[in-house]
């Protein structure tokens, strides 16, 4: 973590899922999400789940769920490909899910093996029976994870959210 | 060799406040063949997700204990999932692994376990706190108490016979079943 990105989008992503009571956090580890990451291994109210594949993310948001408590995953885009048979257990549930897609392979990446998942990975998404809303700027990100919590959790719906690969490049602290 | 619908009933016996979730197929009939109850979860999909919907749950229910039990093959497709609750160390999660070395749903296929893949094994690599391994059913009393009192991640591992015993089929209702069992474990404590 770099000192001077501590005002930056991730912080209010962060400040989002405390106001919204997120209390598990599963994720497997990625650049775009390392602030992210490391300002939920902080919280002593939110319990920080490294995972071996993004796979096991959706078990564990319905797991969660059935005790009464809300998650959210954090992934890279190549994570959803991982997920696919998994994701759709939460549709088939109705389980509330903010999934957090940093996006690979789509704005100036340097490895093209990035390119094919990243060019399908909102439409697999919207395929499993997600919502699934854009960032493209720094200042949108509050308002876009605001709404998909309130549609996530206030209405049992699974919503993505995707972090523009040019937002994360272009911002102090994650590259 | 375990009668796997004798286990499962004698390690459900009494089971008070045990929160179970159960992995698809045959694991999924063993439970409800003891009796439906709105403290079961039962998993139709997402083949190897069962163990990290016990994680799940172990971790916002710190109060209660929680049961996964499932077979091989659903372990094997999520054998990760291991090394993340062993890297957790959830004390109230117990896995139950009824391992019969073959795919019971699908026609009673060869597992990777019948070749003498470990599943015990793995599970001491990854730091379960106790693994038990079962294969005579008078075994299934000590095995129970530890399910209902010792500190987990706790993992079981029961040999049972490779028999396709008759389907015992629940709701396949995600949402009521969900909603089911939100309410009632929320009711019980």
């Amino acid at each position: 973590m770099r000192p001077d990105a501590s005002s930056g989008w991730p912080d209010l992503i962060y400040t989002v899922l405390k106001r919204n009571n997120v209390s598990q956090v599963g994720y497997v580890p990625d650049n775009g999400h390392a602030r992210l990451i490391a300002l939920c291994q902080q919280d002593n109210e939110i319990t920080d789940v490294v995972m071996t594949t993004e796979a096991e993310g959706p078990g564990l948001v319905l797991g969660a769920t059935l005790g009464g408590k809300r998650a959210a995953l954090l992934m890279q885009s190549s994570g959803v490909g991982n997920s696919v048979n998994a994701l759709t257990i939460l549709k088939s549930c109705a389980v509330p899910c903010l999934l957090i897609v940093t996006m690979r392979g789509e704005f100036d990446d340097f490895n093209p093996w990035q390119v094919t998942m990243g060019a399908m990975t909102e439409s697999t998404l919207k395929a499993c029976g997600f919502l699934t809303y854009r960032v493209e700027r720094a200042e949108d990100v509050e308002d876009i994870i605001t709404a998909g919590c309130n549609m996530a959790y206030g209405n049992n719906l699974q919503v993505a959210v995707l972090l523009a690969q040019r937002l994360i490049k272009r911002s102090k602290g994650a590259h | 060799m375990l009668d796997r619908r004798e286990f499962v009933a004698r390690l459900l016996a009494d089971r008070g406040e045990l929160l179970v979730v159960t992995g698809l197929g045959t694991p999924t009939f063993d439970v409800n063949a003891c009796g439906d109850h709105p403290l079961n979860f039962y998993i139709w999909g997402g083949m190897g997700c069962t163990a990290m919907v016990g994680l799940g749950l172990a971790l916002a229910r710190p109060d209660r204990r929680i049961a996964v039990i499932t077979g091989d093959g659903d372990l094997l497709m999520g054998m990760g999932s291991l090394a993340t609750i062993g890297a957790k160390q959830p004390r109230n999660l117990s896995i139950v692994a009824l391992d019969n070395g073959h795919y019971g749903a699908t026609g009673m296929q060869a597992s990777a376990t019948a070749t003498g893949i470990d599943l015990a094994g793995t599970a001491t690599s990854c730091r379960f706190c106790q693994v038990l391994s079962v294969s005579q059913i008078d075994e299934t009393v000590d095995v129970r108490k530890i399910l209902h009192s010792g500190q987990g991640p706790i993992f079981i591992h029961a040999k049972i016979t490779a028999n396709d015993p008759p389907r015992v089929i629940p709701s396949r209702d995600g949402q009521t079943i969900k909603q089911r069992f939100i309410e009632a474990s929320a009711k019980h404590v």
